[in-house]
């Protein structure tokens, strides 16, 4: 027994200090955003900011664009979650509620086409959209956008619509509702948290996405919030206060969404290989 | 091994969680079909054109002129010969692969050792690092890339300050891009540190499904820690693990951000992995029928993986077998 608790105490030794190291990159970018100038330019690194400044992120909201880029990535994925959202919650229906000719073509092509490399599709992409005067133009982003998510968000939502048993929906039906009736009274409700876990996800995508916006989105102030970033790297250096703050600006709706839905992202991508 | 092989069917059986649409009358309506349809639509559309576009790209000459007259000239596969023939593409194919075992290696087995360890803690310190592994899987590249950059900054970077006073050497000034070689390690860095959070948690959760018995069992009959991984934990996660490197493997060998936004936008030849030589082809030297060409490459070489994986899942989430 003393062994084991022994090794124990090894183990979780271990554990802090692995914790340590991957969350120290966070830490560092957070407190150097919230560093005075000399405390961030500093041979020997300040390892908690002595002064706490928001100097930085008042510099990062008005370097040019700013808000500019900000209203462009919440118009891209806001069209693009509302679309989507949509899109895929009949789709899924349909595949978790019918069985017809095609169905098991139809999730083979939404499992294989996620796994499509976008970095390839950008030339044609970019192509096409030339060719109809769409790039450099948001709506040409958003249809990309709204691809790339699409076959995700199908796939989970039909994993959360087949969980809900069927037998409910039946037991409806004999006490008298309509097909529809029975589907939208019982079957939404308990699918709603799905619905929102997998909108969010889609959003997630969309505001992270970079190759795509980098080639198509040109003029400054059409761009979106990641390729905003890279406005802190001139040719007299980099502004890491600025740009530190501006990751974390960048970085911040994400992660507050991201711990909403890790749970259901990570069951979509090895559906079925672990249970629950 | 007797033991691992009925496991084995025990968690496959197990992992049937969902059925297919057994119960429900095979509806012969068009209803399904039109609740798909735009689903499909865009897909196609949006994803299937441009994929359809990308291989015709690739026998097309495409050059600035084209790209006016919005016209290429059908070449047939020259383009592949072009650049199959190219000592420096096929030397741009190495490094990819290169680079994307040696990523894939090194997430696989640090997650692996981080999985295996929060089996072994105790339970508030498994709630902190789990809670840490997802805060840090929440970041988003480009920023996460951005603060990594911060890091290794030759001047005031805090990796070249912890390791000259930990003793590794003089690395005041210590310029990481100067030598190729030292520059993939940063991106290996960067590409493992995001990798690993999801990794450890799905291998974590896949170790909590193996059954605590059949440990036991090949305990008592006398199985040496390591043992009992390989031959009991091993095979049990062995769709999981096949899930993970599938996954991996696609995601690691079409890097690019990473080079992009760590080199300012102007990587040199030595940082061209196969994605970034395509990008560079066809966006700065215009010449965007070698760059379909060098994707469909890249895309052809992804495939093989991309059949197990999908395989693998679809095999694991219908009734129906593929």
């Amino acid at each position: 027994v003393r062994r084991r608790t022994v090794s124990r105490t090894f183990y979780d030794a271990v554990a802090l200090l692995v914790f340590a190291v991957m969350l120290f990159p966070i830490y560092w970018m957070i407190s150097t955003a919230l560093k005075p100038g000399k405390e961030i330019l500093s041979l020997t690194p300040v390892w908690f900011p002595s002064h706490v400044t928001f100097e930085n992120f008042r510099t990062a909201m008005n370097v040019p664009f700013f808000w500019n880029d900000v209203a462009n990535s919440l118009i891209v994925v806001l069209s693009v979650v509302a679309i989507s959202i949509a899109l895929a919650f009949l789709a899924a229906v349909s595949v978790a509620r019918f069985g017809f000719r095609g169905r098991t073509a139809f999730i083979v092509m939404i499992i294989a086409v996620q796994m499509v490399p976008l970095n390839a599709l950008v030339i044609p992409v970019y192509l096409l959209l030339n060719q109809v005067g769409q790039v450099d133009s948001l709506l040409g982003v958003i249809a990309y956008y709204l691809a790339i998510v699409l076959p995700f968000m199908v796939w989970t939502l039909r994993g959360f619509i087949a969980n809900v048993p069927v037998d409910l929906e039946e037991a409806a039906m004999v006490d008298g509702a309509t097909r529809v009736g029975a589907f939208l009274r019982i079957v939404f409700p308990l699918v709603a948290p799905g619905l929102v876990a997998t909108a969010i996800y889609g959003f997630i995508q969309a505001w992270n996405e970079y190759i795509i916006a980098y080639v198509l989105l040109s003029s400054n102030s059409k761009q979106t919030l990641t390729i905003w970033l890279a406005s802190f790297t001139t040719q007299h250096g980099t502004d890491w206060g600025g740009l530190m703050a501006g990751a974390t600006l960048t970085a911040l709706p994400v992660v507050v969404f991201f711990l909403i839905v890790q749970r259901h992202v990570a069951g979509g991508l090895t559906a079925g290989a672990v249970k629950g | 091994m007797g033991v691992a092989g009925d496991a084995r069917a025990r968690v496959t059986g197990g992992t049937r969680i969902e059925a297919g649409p057994s119960r429900h009358v095979i509806s012969r309506n068009l209803l399904p079909y039109a609740l798909i349809a735009p689903a499909v639509l865009v897909i196609a559309g949006v994803l299937g054109y441009p994929l359809a576009m990308l291989l015709w790209l690739s026998t097309q000459h495409y050059g600035l002129r084209e790209l006016f007259q919005h016209e290429g000239q059908f070449v047939g596969l020259a383009n592949f010969a072009t650049i199959l023939g190219d000592s420096e593409f096929r030397h741009v194919v190495l490094i990819s692969v290169v680079f994307t075992v040696v990523n894939v290696g090194l997430s696989m087995l640090i997650a692996t050792g981080i999985a295996l360890l929060l089996e072994r803690v105790s339970r508030p310190v498994r709630i902190l690092l789990s809670s840490g592994l997802v805060l840090v899987w929440a970041t988003p590249v480009v920023p996460a890339i951005n603060l990594w950059q911060w890091m290794f900054d030759y001047e005031f970077g805090v990796v070249n300050w912890v390791l000259t006073h930990v003793g590794a050497g003089n690395y005041i000034h210590h310029n990481w891009f100067e030598n190729p070689l030292q520059g993939f390690t940063v991106i290996t860095v960067i590409v493992v540190w995001g990798a690993i959070p999801f990794l450890a948690l799905m291998l974590y959760a896949g170790l909590t499904q193996v059954p605590r018995e059949l440990v036991e069992a090949a305990e008592i009959d006398g199985a040496r820690p390591w043992q009992v991984f390989a031959m009991v934990t091993v095979p049990i996660l062995r769709p999981l693990l096949l899930i993970l490197f599938s996954l991996s493997t696609i995601w690691d060998f079409q890097v690019f951000n990473q080079v992009w936004i760590l080199l300012n936008q102007r990587p040199s030849k030595d940082y061209f992995l196969i994605s970034v030589y395509s990008f560079q082809e066809s966006f700065r030297v215009s010449k965007f029928g070698l760059g379909a060409a060098a994707a469909v490459v890249m895309a052809a070489i992804l495939l093989l993986v991309t059949f197990v994986y999908v395989r693998q899942t679809v095999r694991l989430t219908t009734e129906e077998a593929v």
